[in-house]
């Protein structure tokens, strides 16, 4: 089991013919996903490692002769609004911003029409999404062989604001031989279209998830919303996170931008120490550094067991 | 990106929310001309970005122009946190009978800008939130339906507010709702909005704040409405030469990404070191392993041979940095063998010995195995995946705290 992928998730890749899609399509076919068209105006005809490419999303879907799963969107920051409002109005129901630097509105009025349809979006700012030998959406973990090398079915579900330490985490796990169910690079911005939160109840219904490892970072109140559901929901799924940037929190450093446009010190409840200790007054054991992860996970298994 | 009270108020008042009859003034003699136009008792304000104004002596009041240009001239020469002001902006003394708070901000949860009015105007919002929460109005609004007037009016109404003041408060918050949303704000606050004795609403400060990605879709707005020039970038710091360097470097080649820092690091240990989250991961290891950096940086998306190479030389060359530590989380873009010749490369044109300088090399992943035959030549100590981040950290702190020693 998974979430949100099969081996028979379908999707395509708009803004295909661009240099990091292509790229991009190459090691997502060669992991065995199905990518059955992409899309780019004005390049119909042509074609992107054997993929069809298309003017509209339309096309794709009637060439396609059903609904499309999902779509992996990596077009200039200015033309992805109108890029994810056609894959939802063409009947896609999850989506995967790759695209940087998207202004909060534009993502903000994405995100409220996909929730008018149903759909779901992971990111912008992010490298999609990865189950171990079954799909891989996007950029993440890299060429297949790569991936293979970090990622390993198993028992973990990742998810993490960091589309680099989504990989460094899950290859800690396939190391200590647990193994990574899904991971998740949720992506960095202010505004993101899945949350941890919002992600939960997916990896709660999974039987193959029995603990959640996240990466997160100074910025927002996403971590003040995974604590709610926390201790809303009664999770039968130990958390261990793992917080970067704790130097954010000196004085000097107010105010300025690290790493990712979403991890910026705005407010008291941005801070490290501020989200720290919420997340742990919700049960969600924090650890100090990063190669600690696996032994707590373990830890953690091994109590619940 | 942020803006100045004077251009603050200049997008209220675009947006159709009165405003009093301000001017903004470089001199004294300007400042003298405003206030005989206003005619009567003035306020002289501060026009710098950051707060305090008032306890640090950047606000006066004045009863006749000669006044109001004698103070325009002491506070045109008064630095305020570090901050030399743009100018002042004159404004006649409003006989207040009210004030009232009205915001709009983004809620990253709801993920929808939310709308804040309060009848406790003139202090700390979030205080008064603390304090008084029946005395603050809130309410979301969509990213994608027009905004109705109604919506603002239920959030007045929430705090108590009726008849007329009801009325006119309404139209205000909505049409700040609204500029929030048409001009990508991150932040448009006005406190005070002001009653007046006459029962009119005017907007006696406003705060706003721009999104930086929108900076350039919101030219209209900023060149010719505000005439903001296009290199006013508003950073909130002067950046240092190591950090424009750096960025000059970046913009030379459009392969890879890389950034640099040194605004609050003092250290010797230099950071050559990837890419987002990782870099944030790496500092921290070094800093709670009793390491000192000496800069932060991000290396990302496949950079050039050059682009690695100068930017480990201008960390190499900051004044203080004896060695540097070369790490990433594992790379797939990226390619080891790159960033591995960029470094080497760096240090010789400096004339220092890698093995030397380079304390670690951790960055496991794409092309590793030739990255690894080429810092095994040249005597740089590295290690793979098998290696945390947290250990690498923890080498390259123990091996310039040895040498120093």
């Amino acid at each position: 089991m998974s979430i949100l992928l099969s081996k028979d998730t379908t999707f395509i890749v708009q803004g295909i013919t661009g240099r990091e899609a292509v790229n991009l399509t190459k090691e997502c076919l060669d992991y065995g996903s199905k990518i059955v068209g992409g899309v780019t105006p004005g390049r119909k005809g042509r074609e992107v490692h054997g993929v069809p490419v298309f003017d509209t999303v339309a096309q794709a879907v009637e060439h396609h002769g059903g609904p499309i799963d999902g779509s992996v969107v990596t077009v200039p920051p200015a033309f992805t609004k109108d890029a994810v409002l056609e894959a939802i109005e063409n009947g896609i129901k999850l989506i995967v911003i790759v695209t940087e630097r998207i202004p909060r509105g534009d993502v903000a009025q994405m995100v409220e029409l996909a929730e008018m349809r149903g759909a779901r979006i992971i990111g912008p700012n992010c490298l999609g999404l990865i189950v171990p030998e079954v799909c891989k959406m996007g950029g993440i973990g890299g060429p297949a062989k790569d991936a293979a090398k970090a990622y390993q079915p198993g028992r973990v579900g990742v998810m993490s604001r960091s589309g680099g330490m989504t990989t460094e985490i899950s290859s800690s796990l396939t190391q200590a031989g647990l193994g990574v169910s899904t991971a998740v690079s949720i992506g960095g911005d202010a505004i993101i279209g899945s949350t941890y939160a919002e992600l939960m109840p997916y990896f709660e219904a999974d039987e193959q998830t029995e603990a959640i490892v996240i990466y997160t970072e100074p910025g927002g109140r996403m971590e003040a919303q995974l604590a709610e559901w926390v201790k809303d929901n009664n999770s039968r799924l130990p958390i261990v996170a793992f917080m970067a940037g704790k130097f954010m929190d000196d004085e000097e450093m107010k105010g300025m931008s690290f790493g990712h446009a979403g991890t910026i010190v705005e407010g008291k409840e941005d801070t490290a120490t501020e989200k720290i200790a919420r997340l742990e007054a919700a049960g969600i054991r924090v650890v100090e550094r990063i190669d600690e992860i696996p032994d707590v996970v373990k830890e953690k298994l091994g109590a619940a067991a | 990106m942020r803006f100045y009270e004077y251009e603050a108020r200049k997008i209220v008042e675009l947006a159709g929310i009165p405003v009093t009859k301000y001017g903004f003034c470089t001199s004294a003699d300007e400042a003298r001309k405003v206030a005989e136009e206003i005619g009567g008792p003035v306020v002289i304000k501060s026009q710098v970005l950051t707060g305090g104004r008032m306890k640090a002596g950047g606000v006066k009041f004045a009863d006749t122009p000669d006044e109001a240009a004698q103070h325009a001239e002491e506070i045109l020469k008064l630095e305020i946190n570090g901050h030399m002001p743009r100018g002042v902006l004159v404004d006649p003394k409003a006989e207040v009978k009210q004030e009232y708070y009205a915001s709009v901000v983004w809620d990253g949860t709801a993920k929808k800008p939310l709308m804040l009015f309060s009848d406790m105007g003139g202090i700390d919002i979030e205080e008064v939130a603390e304090t008084h929460p029946d005395h603050v109005g809130k309410g979301h609004v969509s990213n994608l339906l027009p905004i109705g007037d109604f919506e603002a009016k239920q959030v007045v109404a929430a705090t108590g507010v009726t008849g007329s003041q009801l009325n006119r408060a309404t139209p205000v918050l909505a049409r700040l709702a609204r500029l929030f949303r048409d001009n990508d704000m991150t932040l448009a606050e006005i406190n005070p909005l002001a009653e007046l004795t006459d029962g009119s609403f005017v907007a006696l400060d406003a705060h706003m704040e721009m999104e930086n990605e929108a900076v350039g879709r919101q030219k209209k707005l900023l060149r010719k409405e505000l005439g903001i020039a296009e290199d006013d970038t508003r950073e909130t710091y002067e950046p240092s030469d190591f950090e424009k360097n750096v960025a000059a470097i970046d913009a030379a080649d459009h392969r890879g990404v890389i950034q640099g820092k040194d605004h609050g690091f003092t250290g010797n240990l230099g950071l050559v070191i990837g890419a987002g989250g990782g870099s944030l991961t790496l500092t921290d290891a070094v800093r709670n392993q009793g390491g000192q950096p000496a800069n932060y940086s991000e290396i990302g998306g496949n950079p050039s041979v050059a682009k690695a190479c100068g930017l480990a030389k201008e960390v190499l060359e900051k004044d203080g940095v004896e060695k540097i530590a070369v790490m990433m989380s594992i790379v797939s873009n990226t390619r080891v063998d790159i960033v591995a010749r960029g470094v080497i490369k760096a240090c010789l044109e400096l004339g220092k010995d890698p093995g030397e300088t380079i304390a670690i090399f951790r960055i496991p992943g794409a092309w590793e195995d030739e990255g690894f035959k080429i810092l095994e030549k040249y005597g740089v100590e590295y290690c793979d995946r098998s290696v945390s981040m947290w250990e690498a950290a923890g080498r390259a702190v123990s091996k310039i705290q040895g040498a120093a020693a």
